[in-house]
């Protein structure tokens, strides 16, 4: 045999052998509790473009309530922080994420919707997030959500919040607005503070990581309108998980952590109000 | 696909906004384009810089940047608007960026064709005591436009898939509704695919018409 051709051989055999055994090697786990008792690795999903939520710093680490709160669960179920992988993901990925096993748990701003349920299993709420307004901290025509009629609203790429104010009931409150479109929620808060918009609307505690980060001075209008429950996305059906996650959920809110890491990463907003306790479980 | 058929007045909605951009940043592109040409082969040094300057700028630069240049450099940093309308505002802005980025290109794609025109031809209109002005506009551009039929029509079909990212300038397009519906729905794979067809339903006639054109153009030399 023409030598060269022996090595294209033995390479693809090594090759072969290789991906076999990665294979072999891939233990499968009944739930990720077992898996991270046995492996101590688990594989977070997190975003990375959320100020104080999840967000990846430009040395490569991560910070945010979402990763604090994903840590402490983390520790809960005996995995030690070197052995968790962040993963990034972005609201479109979540579910994919799940049913495709990349990732064991997901802690992305995740609301538990009904429509979710039926995809994956969550654990928690962890946090109520609600709904609400922020505007410019020397706007005072803004005081309540009614009055952003006919006011300049942000409507951020790949998000709907703004339809819960344009929307005719039941699903938003029919206010008519000028709507100006944005490629993400931080160029909506550049466009508050350069008065290209009046009112940027999500979840209250994404909008104070905003207005944390940005610079200028904003307020939310602490006139919340939604209940948006933050889960601990998971398998479906890995009922295990979910109560070991339910369980350290409240025992970081029993230690008083839960109340340190709100304060920490959203005390400085105008207008908030934080959790004193943690959030009714909603059951796996 | 289910989503794509339910919100089938979105999507249409969302591809007409591409077609106006297009549209229009297709004749300001083709306008600016022509006159930084012209530029490029004037005897005026001078001229000849900025608009080398221009064209070797806003080729290199990502098209991301020029956008978000206009809408957070121009409109939020400087306040110089188009419009009190945000929608019209950002179409203006998308119209801005868009013009400024795809003209550099046209420019270079005439400048191609005024290369194939015989030196002959330019000696000629000189010796016949025609300008600078008038040789370009009676002798060498109508010979040259003739021969980038074919390269012009490949630029604007690039404009038309450019037009995806105009949402840093503020206005929403095709992607734009296409980002939202699959944020809102189910199966990202069948609205993915339904965008993308849309956009070779824009693209392909565009393609063909511009080849058939460019044969029927063509010079015989």
């Amino acid at each position: 045999m023409h030598p060269r051709r022996v090595g294209v051989l033995v390479t693809v055999a090594a090759l072969t052998a290789g991906l076999s055994a990665c294979g072999g090697g891939e233990k499968t786990y009944s739930s990720v509790v077992e898996k991270a008792k046995e492996t101590k690795k688990l594989v977070i999903g997190v975003k990375v473009d959320q100020p104080a939520l999840g967000l990846k710093k430009p040395d490569g680490t991560m910070e945010g309530f979402d990763v604090d709160v994903a840590r402490y669960i983390a520790k809960e179920l005996g995995v030690p922080e070197s052995g968790i992988t962040w993963k990034e993901t972005i609201s479109k990925n979540r579910e994919p994420f799940i049913q495709q096993g990349q990732v064991d748990l997901v802690l992305a701003t995740y609301s538990i919707l009904p429509e979710r349920k039926e995809k994956v299993t969550f654990g928690g709420p962890y946090v109520v997030a609600h709904q609400d307004i922020m505007v410019r901290g020397d706007d005072t025509s803004i005081t309540k959500v009614d009055d952003i009629k006919g006011k300049r609203i942000c409507q951020a790429s790949g998000s709907n919040s703004y339809k819960r104010i344009t929307d005719p009931p039941p699903n938003g409150r029919a206010i008519e607005t000028q709507l100006v479109p944005a490629g993400s929620y931080g160029e909506c808060m550049e466009r508050l503070k350069g008065k290209t918009l009046d009112a940027v609307t999500t979840d209250d505690l994404i909008l104070a990581g905003f207005a944390g980060q940005g610079g200028g001075t904003f307020k939310i209008l602490g006139d919340p309108f939604t209940d948006e429950k933050y889960g601990v996305g998971m398998k479906k059906g890995d009922t295990a998980t979910c109560n070991a996650v339910n369980a350290a959920i409240a025992k970081m809110y029993q230690d008083g952590t839960g109340q340190t890491l709100a304060k920490k990463w959203f005390g400085s907003a105008q207008g908030l109000t934080l959790p004193t306790a943690a959030p009714p479980a909603e059951g796996c | 696909m289910e989503t794509l058929i339910a919100n089938l007045p979105e999507v249409f909605a969302g591809f007409w906004a591409t077609i106006r951009l297009t549209v229009m940043s297709a004749v300001c592109s083709l306008l600016l384009g022509l006159l930084l040409a012209a530029m490029r082969v004037a005897p005026t040094p001078v001229l000849r810089g900025v608009a080398t300057f221009y064209v070797t700028t806003l080729r290199n630069t990502p098209l991301t940047m020029v956008l978000l240049f206009c809408s957070l450099g121009i409109s939020n940093v400087l306040h110089l608007n188009f419009s009190e309308n945000p929608q019209m505002n950002g179409y203006w802005f998308a119209v801005l960026g868009l013009s400024a980025y795809t003209s550099a290109f046209v420019c270079e794609a005439i400048r191609s064709g005024i290369n194939t025109v015989p030196l002959g031809q330019a000696e000629a209109a000189r010796a016949i005591g025609l300008t600078f002005t008038a040789s370009l506009r009676l002798i060498i551009l109508p010979q040259a436009l003739r021969t980038v039929v074919g390269p012009l029509g490949s630029v604007l079909v690039a404009l038309t898939k450019n037009t995806t990212v105009v949402i840093v300038a503020g206005y929403a397009e095709a992607a734009f509704i296409m980002n939202e519906l699959i944020y809102e729905g189910s199966g990202t794979v069948g609205i993915f695919l339904g965008f993308a067809l849309g956009f070779v339903i824009l693209t392909l006639p565009t393609g063909f018409f511009f080849t058939w054109l460019a044969k029927r153009m063509a010079v015989s030399r």
